[in-house]
């Protein structure tokens, strides 16, 4: 990648008709990816397994919507339209998310008896960070210049994230024998989705040809690597490759859960996008 | 060089304030990165802390708010800029002091990523203290606790 010419600004991008389809389709799914995790994240609050919890997870939550919102304000700069309506408009279908960020936190509502399953969103979160770790550390040698200076800043705030996440993954492996067994169908269940986190869909040659990103293969093989580490320092066994998914988020494929998701946080924006916050 | 304008508006934006710190200014926190004036219009780059900092655009309207005072100010315009990132090393000394007088501790000078972060008290300096949450009630800092004086704190992340 590091032969490609370097694309300095969202003007010098847009002169470049089939470059810019692909960055934009890149950017879709990396500020779709971290704005879903983040409201599933938001979902939890009030409902962690301590007050401390609720903190950090808010914290980190915030965090993560305020790097989708820098990936759509990005997109608006391209043409795309407002960042908010973006965000808050769009069809489910228009989409393309992971299927793995929009999957519930468990049964129930987070208003009315929510079951939500800890060793699932500690597991989730844990292996989707190291992911969008995956992802960040190969958009540092990104051919659009403003991608690798979100990425360069992105990363050190991603650490304290995943260091969270590994501290939580570390003592309930290890701690008891129900700790062990939820955080083990956590891994199952993350891993029945995480195939589709390294699609990158129909553009993915060209992203790859303009030297956006990495190819989806390159990342799936280091993301296995990192996730092999993770799973061996909490004695866990290694469930293998992740199959195929039969959904493609990338592909505008998704479950009816997107659905709701997107009508419950965009209902008060619905009622009126002009109003001002 | 400086232009006399543009002197007036660093000096101003000393008064300027980071919302979630009110102690310490965003000149002391290193996040202005640049100041230019051209006929009378202001330019302020500034440099966000953390990305998703909700914090942002309180700074930015105290900003215009603060130099639209400044003789010869026609128009202020702010750009939130990435390069350089900003990191804790950028915060000047004079702002390390104010955030432990304030109660957060600074944070360390020199640190690289992945070494031990060791925070002293703010209130009375001893090393003796405990990580209580990694986040705290802001992405920018931690909740700690001092066993020697007793006290809860904060301190700001290293990044």
């Amino acid at each position: 990648m590091a032969n490609q010419h370097s694309i300095t600004s969202a003007d010098e991008a847009k002169q470049h008709p089939e470059y810019l389809a692909a960055l934009k389709e890149l950017l879709y799914q990396m500020a779709d990816d971290d704005f879903i995790l983040a409201y599933r994240g938001s979902e939890w609050l009030g409902l962690g397994p301590h007050i401390e919890e609720d903190v950090a997870f808010s914290s980190i939550s915030q965090d993560t919507m305020g790097h989708a919102v820098m990936f759509y304000e990005m997109l608006e700069e391209l043409g795309e339209g407002k960042a908010d309506d973006l965000a808050q408009l769009r069809e489910a279908s228009a989409f393309r998310n992971a299927i793995l960020v929009e999957r519930p936190n468990g049964t129930g509502h987070y208003k009315e008896n929510p079951h939500f399953d800890w060793g699932y969103a500690v597991t989730r979160f844990y292996l989707y960070g190291l992911f969008k770790q995956t992802r960040l550390e190969s958009l540092v040698h990104s051919s659009y210049q403003p991608l690798t200076l979100a990425a360069r800043k992105m990363l050190p705030e991603l650490g304290y994230h995943l260091y969270h996440w590994q501290v939580w993954m570390n003592q309930l492996a290890v701690g008891s024998q129900e700790g062990y067994d939820r955080i083990m169908q956590g891994v199952e269940k993350v891993w029945q989705d995480a195939g589709d986190l390294f699609v990158f869909g129909s553009k993915e040659v060209d992203m790859v040809k303009f030297g956006l990103i990495e190819s989806g293969q390159t990342l799936a093989q280091r993301w296995l690597e990192k996730a092999k580490q993770a799973l061996d320092a909490c004695v866990l066994p290694w469930p293998g490759m992740p199959q195929t998914t039969e959904l493609s988020g990338r592909a505008g494929q998704h479950t009816p859960d997107l659905t709701e998701v997107l009508n419950t946080l965009s209902e008060v924006y619905r009622i009126d996008p002009a109003a001002n916050w | 060089m400086e232009t006399q304008i543009e002197s007036a508006v660093w000096e101003k934006l000393q008064d300027v304030k980071d919302p979630e710190i009110p102690a310490v200014s965003m000149v002391e926190m290193g996040m202005i990165h640049a100041v230019d004036e051209q006929d009378g219009v202001v330019t302020v780059q500034v440099l966000p802390t953390f990305v998703g900092c909700p914090a942002l655009d309180i700074m930015r309207n105290e900003i215009i708010r603060q130099l639209q005072t400044v003789e010869g100010v026609q128009e202020v315009r702010v750009t939130f800029v990435y390069d350089p990132a900003w990191t804790s090393e950028r915060i000047s000394e004079a702002g390390r002091e104010k955030l432990r007088q304030f109660g957060i501790a600074p944070p360390p000078v020199n640190h690289k990523p992945g070494d031990p972060w060791q925070v002293d008290c703010p209130f009375c300096g001893s090393p003796y203290t405990t990580l209580d949450n990694l986040f705290g009630p802001a992405a920018c800092r931690s909740i700690l606790y001092c066993k020697q004086c007793k006290n809860p704190f904060e301190a700001l992340k290293p990044i």
